[in-house]
């Protein structure tokens, strides 16, 4: 087990070089320092000393991987590659381009908020598929199942988006559940988190309940169904003790990769809610074309993604003994 | 892009479908699949509607320039070497549409409505100010209303569609070379070479999505191309999963170990023996992702990564219309213009996806 796990961490080593490669090339091969200061200057960058600047002041006016007139070990060091793409492995982010803050701090201080946001959504949206997919798994192939599926498509066809702003004028500005947006710390969060959790648990739930709904399927028809039933069990017992147990299985296992996806945030969410959080954070970077942010919170999003592969795969051999590694 | 390139991407495209279309109905497989797609009335009539979407997206895709010409004396204008001057022409929807689009209004005005929807001061014939509604150019003439610049919102959405069947279409399209030919390879020879191609598609698609577009369009700027690349760049992953899963099933195969026991090379038998059989695979998945896209257009181009403001989509009308919803009365006709728009692409598209994947893959039923 512990060496299949040291394994596993080797494999994810090389992973993470190659993102952060691919990501170095795309802003620094791809583009290059002198085209961000152009567009991060816009009219300003017609003076070459302008731009001369911009770069010196953020760190772009290094070499890219050898600094050939550096003494000793700063010749590796004192390079673009070194201090902007290197140094992401041990967490130092650098700092913004457009704001100056420590991109490290400020990832620190957004986690939580969108951490509050995220998990209570999960969880939500968790439990409603399991409920809904059970209710159809259990009726299938009725009309009742036939009129639920539909309606399941319908939903994934709705754009967020569009289902955001109903939500939010609805909630916020007809119902009044909760302020239209903001936020607090403490017991005042719930406040303002109550709406964008609703809107958000809503988005999920036409394509997990249909993926849900195939997962019970797949059980229903086994053997130890048919022997629960037999042995005169009633069918609620069937459904939410055996078949849940076992279909489970396959969403449990990908529960740490979501878990740890929460973190990055839901960008829509708490873009239209004005939470704090990283996704807010993303997306102003975008508009600001602060490149230093975008490009650590893409190393971020990989790293996270992919320690939650890891896990989900420790999770799999501990939910599902039949497992042999 | 010019007109001429334009419309031979156009043509090529359309001429591929019509050739794909009569080597599918040749082979049984594909006829049994187009039979039961066709028994299933709800699949029937989604594929009505999206056809009439791509209508309305191929002849926006098919125009020409116009010689442009002096607005008082009508001649035709020429440059100091003695070329003619283009404008930037028109589509074959532009010109169908054009009493359509010739309809325009001050500003905001309901649906059907007489009146504009902004009220003005003036005063009356005892000269008392009141506040007036201004009466329409074309009373009762705009079907979704107008918007903040007097454009018609029908006319808007109809232009919207060939945004959307791009992104939808375009986006897998890119994504089908690099997905085919190193899903099939991969699995195929298996080896260093699987290892190599495992090892890059790891690495892409442990990128989240909207993060990856985000670093490719502050690089190369918002635009309908630069986003089609870089959704089609960061979605290749899960295909060339699925490909490569399916070589391996089908190398097992006996004609394929026939195949290899006649010496035949290596590239013909994937070309003549795997290719033609994970084609379905191919086709499912671009009909099943192309809803997605759409939408995901939407999102990214509210974000800020998506179309540029110029481009008419319907992300861009739903953006707009996010300041429209604070007025009171509240302005809705652009964002439900929008959004029943989309939903008449993504609800026949997810619905015929499904059935197609019914009928061409018994496997991943979701029965």
């Amino acid at each position: 087990m512990l060496a299949y796990f040291l394994k596993r961490i080797c494999y994810l080593i090389p992973i993470l070089v190659g993102v952060n490669l691919l990501v170095f090339s795309l802003f620094f091969l791809v583009s290059s320092p002198d085209d961000m200061a152009r567009q991060a200057l816009g009219e300003k960058a017609d003076r070459p000393e302008e731009v001369q600047r911009w770069k010196e002041n953020r760190g772009y006016d290094l070499p890219l991987f050898y600094h050939a007139e550096a003494p000793g070990a700063q010749k590796i060091t004192k390079t673009i590659f070194f201090q902007k793409s290197l140094t992401m492995f041990w967490g130092g982010f650098g700092i913004a381009d457009s704001t100056g803050r420590d991109i490290g701090d400020e990832i620190r201080k957004r986690v939580w908020p969108s951490f509050a946001l995220a998990l209570p959504v999960f969880l939500g949206t968790l439990l409603a598929n399991i409920f809904l997919g059970m209710k159809l798994a259990a009726v299938r192939g009725s009309r009742t199942d036939r009129i639920g599926q539909f309606l399941c498509v319908v939903a994934m066809s709705i754009s967020a988006l569009v289902l955001i702003i109903f939500g939010q004028y609805l909630g916020a500005q007809q119902l009044r559940l909760g302020p239209v947006s903001g936020f607090a710390t403490g017991l005042a969060m719930a406040k303002f988190l109550t709406l964008p959790v609703v809107v958000g648990i809503f988005s999920g739930l036409g394509s997990g309940t249909r993926l849900y709904r195939t997962f019970f399927l797949e059980q229903i028809s086994q053997d130890y169904v048919r022997t629960a039933r037999a042995k005169g069990l009633p069918e609620e017992v069937v459904l939410f003790k055996h078949v849940l147990r076992n279909a489970l299985i396959p969403v449990l296992t990908n529960i740490p990769i979501y878990l740890l996806m929460l973190f990055t945030g839901n960008l829509l969410l708490e873009k239209f809610f004005a939470i704090p959080g990283l996704g807010g954070y993303t997306i102003d970077a975008i508009a600001a074309l602060d490149f230093a942010v975008v490009r650590a919170m893409v190393f971020l999003g990989a790293v996270i993604y992919v320690v939650g592969l890891l896990l989900a795969d420790l999770a799999y051999c501990i939910v599902d003994p039949r497992i042999k590694l | 892009m010019p007109w001429f390139v334009q419309n031979l991407i156009v043509f090529c495209l359309l001429a591929l479908t019509v050739w794909l279309w009569r080597a599918a109905s040749r082979r049984e497989y594909w006829r049994l699949a187009a039979r039961e797609v066709a028994a299933r009335k709800g699949a029937l009539v989604s594929g009505l509607i999206l056809l009439c979407y791509l209508l309305v997206a191929v002849l926006d895709s098919i125009g020409w320039s116009v010689a442009a010409r002096d607005p008082e004396s009508g001649e035709i204008l020429r440059n100091a070497s003695g070329k003619v001057i283009y404008t930037p022409g028109e589509s074959v929807l532009n010109r169908l549409l054009k009493p359509l689009e010739r309809r325009s209004e001050e500003s905001y005005s309901a649906p059907m409505a007489e009146r504009l929807y902004a009220a003005e001061s003036s005063t009356d014939a005892l000269g008392k100010s009141v506040r007036i509604h201004k009466e329409l150019n074309y009373p009762k003439g705009h079907l979704l209303g107008t918007d903040r610049i007097g454009k018609d919102v029908l006319w808007l959405s109809l232009k919207s569609i060939r945004t959307g069947i791009i992104i939808g279409l375009l986006t897998t399209l890119i994504a089908i070379p690099f997905a085919l030919v190193m899903g099939v390879v991969a699995g195929y020879f298996g080896g260093w070479v699987d290892d190599v191609i495992q090892y890059l598609y790891t690495v892409v698609s442990s990128i989240p999505t909207v993060l990856f577009v985000a670093a490719f369009i502050v690089i190369f700027g918002n635009g309908l191309t630069q986003l089609c690349i870089a959704m089609g760049l960061a979605s290749w992953t899960s295909l060339c999963r699925l490909l490569r899963a399916e070589t391996l099933r089908l190398k097992e195969a006996e004609y394929i170990a026939a195949a290899r026991a006649l010496d035949t090379p290596s590239w013909k038998i994937l070309a003549r023996h795997i290719l033609p059989n994970v084609l379905h695979v191919v086709l499912i998945t671009t009909v099943l992702r192309f809803s997605s896209e759409v939408l995901s257009e939407a999102v990214l181009t509210y974000l800020g990564i998506g179309v540029g403001a110029d481009t008419m989509s319907w992300g861009t009308m739903i953006n707009d219309a996010r300041a429209e919803l604070t007025r009171d009365p509240v302005i809705w006709w652009k964002l439900v213009s929008a959004f029943i728009f989309m939903l008449g692409l993504v609800l026949p598209a997810n619905l015929f996806g499904d059935a197609l994947r019914d009928a061409l893959d018994p496997r991943l039923r979701t029965q």
